[in-house]
């Protein structure tokens, strides 16, 4: 065997390991709720069990038109998460552009993003209403301006030569922002994106507990004032699940971005 | 005739909240059609302002900058200290750059960028991104990025000093050949007394900050051969050597 098999075969070795052990865990995390439910270590009632959650799951998918509730739940948050983007990307770039406009708008902004919004969402109601708008607005005050701060910190990081070359060559402003600028922050762009799906998530169900007829958010509250604490564990298992696969998407969005940069046109 | 550059009495300070630094005070020299001078100062003597207000980036705070073309600027040409060819953009396309900053994309101009790249064997890499090149073939590639503007006036910004000896010497050999033959005129800022002598043919010695002209010496080699390592063996380069090392050294002892 070479010395290179031999690296080849070690670091297959590791991540296996690694891999095996994340399900190990997750396996023996599962068996040990079954069976303290069952040895009755736990009260079921309040904390379910595997078998509990799985057939709740399959009720809810036959008798509770629990993909409409995903479904609702999900368009939400891409609604959210594409606006907080769109706005959070052009203010960005503003705030970038007008330097004073930035410093003028930095304390409200920082205020802005320190308050903890959960708290806005019974005035989203007052306001708005209930229904999928409020549901959306409290998804969006939740990453916006998080999401505003970081991208314009992102541009401000700007390598200064980069910026001397262009003007070197002869460009204003505006060539500086489309050419360098914007160009060299994707790949904190892409991150901010990362933690804007989750917070997008995190304020579309804040938003569904207090204004919410429909998605996950509201069978989590509903299922809690009905004590039908199976529906809730579910519910919040199916987050769980949405979480994660929202982040692959974004993930998965980087990767064709990283590719399409090592492979020439 | 009136010379290509002239600075007259020129001034220029940086403001901050610390108060003011004065990098140039007076200054006073000229730059001569189709010559190649080396402007050489103890770092941290505003040899980098003096580029910027060349290339027009600053205005002189006090006295003036003239250039025989009297009413407009001539097109310059400016090269940094690191390539900073873009990663996301291939090799080819970096060379674009100036060319669509200035929208000036001509059938003309893209036939002379095919023409530099395969003059100076990049045209083989052109598809590839900058960190697939060796330091050379980048800072090369950064050259040809500000040959195709064509500009009257080329300004080397210690251009070679983020490379290490040997690939310094070749690349000063290259850039200085492709200089050479296609603009007329050069301004070579350097600390690198050496670099200084064997490539061009006058050499402004800078004082401390604030910057004045201490000496210009026109450089004169007898040798044939006038590549990079061997106007180094030139029997004048050593009085060269000691004349402008002993200029630097006077300044910075004074203060």
């Amino acid at each position: 065997m070479t010395r290179q098999e031999q690296f080849m075969k070690k670091h297959k070795r590791f991540h296996r390991m690694i891999a095996l052990s994340q399900a190990g865990l997750f396996l023996s995390l599962l068996v040990l709720w079954e069976a303290a439910a069952r040895l009755q270590w736990l009260d079921s009632f309040f904390f379910c069990s595997p078998s509990i959650v799985v057939s709740c799951f399959i009720k809810m998918l036959l008798g509770e038109q629990l993909m409409m509730h995903i479904g609702y739940s999900l368009l939400e948050i891409a609604i959210s998460f594409v606006i907080i983007f769109i706005s959070s990307f052009l203010i960005a770039v503003l705030l970038w552009y007008y330097l004073a406009l930035s410093r003028i708008l930095e304390p409200f902004l920082v205020v802005l993003n320190a308050l903890p919004k959960s708290a806005l969402a019974p005035l989203f109601i007052v306001w708005i209403g209930t229904g999928t708008k409020t549901i959306i607005v409290a998804g969006i005050s939740v990453a916006l301006f998080g999401s505003i701060i970081n991208l314009y910190s992102g541009f401000r990081e700007t390598d200064p030569e980069k910026i001397l070359l262009i003007q070197t060559l002869g460009g204003d402003r505006l060539d500086i922002l489309t050419k360098v600028v914007i160009p060299a922050a994707v790949p904190n762009i892409i991150s901010v994106m990362k933690v804007n799906i989750g917070l997008a998530l995190v304020g579309v169900i804040i938003g569904e507990f207090f204004a919410g007829r429909r998605g996950l958010g509201y069978l989590i509250i509903y299922g809690t004032q009905v004590f039908k604490l199976d529906m809730v564990l579910t519910s919040i298992i199916i987050l769980c699940f949405l979480a994660m696969v929202l982040y692959k998407i974004v993930q998965y969005l980087e990767h064709i971005y990283l590719r399409s940069g090592t492979l020439a046109k | 005739m009136k010379p290509f550059l002239s600075f007259e009495n020129v001034s220029f300070a940086y403001h901050n909240l610390k108060g003011e630094t004065q990098a140039i005070q007076n200054l006073s020299f000229q730059i001569e059609e189709g010559e190649f001078v080396a402007i050489v100062g103890p770092s941290g003597c505003g040899k980098s302002t003096l580029l910027s207000l060349i290339s027009g980036l600053f205005e002189p705070e006090e006295g003036s900058i003239i250039f025989r073309t009297e009413n407009s600027r001539p097109t310059v040409g400016y090269m940094l200290q690191r390539d900073h060819l873009f990663p996301w953009r291939t090799i080819w396309s970096n060379c674009m750059l100036g060319l669509e900053i200035q929208h000036s994309k001509t059938k003309d101009k893209i036939a002379y960028a095919e023409y530099l790249m395969k003059e100076y064997n990049l045209w083989e890499v052109r598809n590839k991104k900058p960190n697939e090149l060796s330091g050379g073939m980048r800072q090369r590639a950064a050259l040809i990025r500000t040959l195709v503007l064509n500009p009257d006036l080329f300004l080397l910004d210690e251009p070679f000093s983020a490379l290490d000896f040997q690939t310094r010497i070749e690349v000063s050999e290259d850039i200085a050949i492709i200089i050479r033959n296609s603009v007329k005129t050069v301004v070579l800022i350097t600390h690198d007394i050496q670099e200084a002598i064997s490539l061009s043919d006058r050499v402004i010695v800078l004082s401390n900050r604030p910057a004045k002209v201490v000496r210009e010496i026109p450089i004169k080699l007898t040798c044939t051969d006038k590549s990079v390592l061997a106007t180094r063996t030139a029997p004048e380069f050593n009085d060269y050597f000691n004349l402008i090392w002993e200029d630097l050294k006077g300044k910075e002892e004074t203060t």
